[in-house]
């Protein structure tokens, strides 16, 4: 706490940070309550960008639905693919061939780090630093290529069906992947001499922003945000689903709950991700890569279900409601930042204003997903 | 285990039922029913025993009840046919159809999580569609504050005591609930 806050407070004023704010990174209003350059209260306005994703869900029929998932967070778009796919599988008791399951999660993996590249070259950008960017751009291109040529999309994938996927991978992909993930791993050498062991990062982000344990659990915090807080917790290991089990990796958790610690969860995750990748190549089974008969219409029987993946941003959620018909009856996402942003407000008071900035930044926000 | 623990002591509220769910098959494994005065209490609990707070939603059962009454006439109607064929005698009226529809529900739906052991937890309270209100938890979850906004911006399902009701994702001035099932755009 610093002089200024104790001192008389009839000086604040408020000041309105965004909707439209690079540090922002998309259309996220904050109202910051200020003394000085210290933020005594802060606010987060949402809904600029609500498309009621939710009320679309039930008046679609379920796979007409399935183009929308991809639109919910464009970084790391096929783990929303994978989950409605999973939720309404499980839901409808549809099997899935195992070649199908090991694409998914080749694709999921591949997308992950291309998430965790853009979210690295913004942060240290939000920090000031601009040459990241260009480099994490430069990586993420490669993955964006390989993704493109199978899916057809570079962005907005809607590559998962019920019952596999749409089309096969082929040698392409595969020779493409493998060249992809020995770069990657020469470029996080590079990252780390350029990047993580820079001393003004270092003094910028280390003990910036901590985040408790238990303010964690208060409001539901998950994903790299939780692990950066001592929480071992990552759905692919905790309720595994999929065939995440098959393949050896390591859940990184850092016990020093600041911005730094975030980053290096992140950092980690990317060479771990690889590590997927390659245990998924190496085992690759034969068999199709969609069932012969999948379904183009599904009637899950009645009742409610839930599925829950781990995204590049945590914990991501879905209940299904089904009352047996063509259309789902009641659709709900639980999107991880929307969690992970709430509790801003409470960790940014009494901070600088720009250190603040780097807190929002180590949340890695994507505001399509909290507006949904 | 810390989760039988909690299973017994949710047992002791008045008016809450558990019920074991096939994970495999649901995705979830625990289910608690609540009533709406012992919200609070339920919370309490779930909080000692370390979970954290993943969604708070609502599901609108607008209808259920006329379905669920037909569905019960049509089988009285059935086995008095039924009765009536085999006996040759006239087909009596159903005598257990009810003259008054009940009410339908609003179901708020609680989803807890843990980090540590493998037990997702879902806590189904019910509430008249005439008059959806219940008592907020954001005083245990901070958490929950956003997820109760969001809640009564789609259902109109009022938390009282919430400090801050107002539309987080529709427009501030919004008097609309879009997820109520006769939302007409």
């Amino acid at each position: 706490m610093s002089a200024f806050l104790e001192r008389q407070t009839d000086e604040t004023f408020v000041l309105n940070l965004g909707p439209q704010h690079p540090a922002t990174h998309g259309v996220l209003r904050v109202k910051l309550l200020m003394d000085g350059e210290y933020i005594l209260a802060a606010e987060p306005v949402l809904g600029y960008i609500h498309r009621m994703h939710e009320k679309m869900g039930e008046n679609r029929t379920w796979i007409q639905y399935l183009p929308n998932t991809p639109r919910l967070d464009y970084l790391h778009a096929l783990a929303y693919n994978q989950i409605y796919v999973n939720a309404v599988e499980r839901a409808a008791g549809i099997e899935v061939p195992e070649r199908a399951e090991y694409i998914r999660v080749i694709t999921v993996e591949l997308n992950r780090v291309s998430s965790h590249l853009v979210w690295f070259g913004a942060f240290v950008m939000d920090l000031g630093g601009f040459t990241p960017l260009l480099y994490a751009f430069d990586d993420r291109e490669h993955i964006l290529d390989l993704l493109e040529e199978l899916t057809g999309s570079r962005l907005t994938y809607c590559y998962f069906r019920f019952g596999g996927v749409s089309c096969d991978i082929d040698d392409n992909f595969i020779t493409g992947t493998k060249i992809f993930i020995k770069r990657m791993r020469e470029r996080l050498k590079m990252y780390r001499a350029l990047v993580t062991g820079n001393i003004i990062l270092i003094k910028r982000i280390k003990d910036n922003g901590p985040i408790s344990e238990e303010m964690c659990r208060k409001y539901g915090a998950t994903g790299p945000v939780a692990r950066g807080s001592n929480i071992n917790f990552d759905v692919r290991k905790h309720e595994p689903y999929s065939v995440y089990p098959e393949f050896d990796f390591d859940v990184p958790v850092y016990s020093e709950c600041d911005s730094m610690a975030r980053y290096m969860v992140r950092m980690d995750e990317i060479e771990q991700s690889l590590r997927i990748i390659e245990q998924a190549l190496e085992k690759l089974p034969d068999g199709p890569f969609l069932l012969p008969k999948a379904p183009k219409v599904v009637k899950p029987p009645k009742g409610d279900y839930y599925q829950a993946v781990e995204a590049a941003r945590g914990s991501l959620g879905m209940r299904i409601v089904s009352d047996g018909t063509n259309n789902c009856y009641r659709l709900k996402w639980r999107s991880p930042t929307f969690s992970n942003l709430s509790l801003f407000g409470e960790a940014c008071q009494g901070m600088l204003l720009p250190d603040a900035l780097a807190l929002m930044g180590s949340l890695d926000l994507v505001i399509p997903e909290i507006d949904r | 285990m810390q989760t039988d623990n909690l299973k017994h002591n949710l047992t002791l509220i008045q008016g809450v039922t558990l019920q074991d769910i096939a994970y495999s098959t649901k995705g979830y494994s625990l289910d608690v029913q609540a009533k709406a005065e012992s919200v609070l209490q339920v919370v309490q609990e779930i909080d000692k025993a370390g979970f954290f707070i993943e969604a708070i939603t609502g599901v609108d059962w607008l209808g259920e009840k006329a379905a669920l009454k037909k569905e019960a006439d049509d089988k009285a109607k059935a086995a008095a046919a039924a009765e009536a064929a085999e006996g040759e005698q006239q087909p009596s009226l159903p005598a257990n159809e009810s003259p008054v529809l009940q009410e339908d529900e609003m179901e708020i739906v609680y989803d807890f999580n843990h980090y540590t052991s493998f037990c997702r937890l879902t806590v189904r309270v019910r509430v008249p569609r005439s008059n959806p209100r219940l008592p907020t938890i954001s005083s245990i979850y901070p958490g929950a504050d956003w997820h109760e906004r969001e809640t009564h911006d789609f259902f109109g399902i009022k938390f009282i005591g919430h400090p801050n009701l107002i539309p987080l994702l529709l427009p501030e001035d919004s008097d609309f609930h879009p997820l109520l099932k006769d939302f007409k755009a």
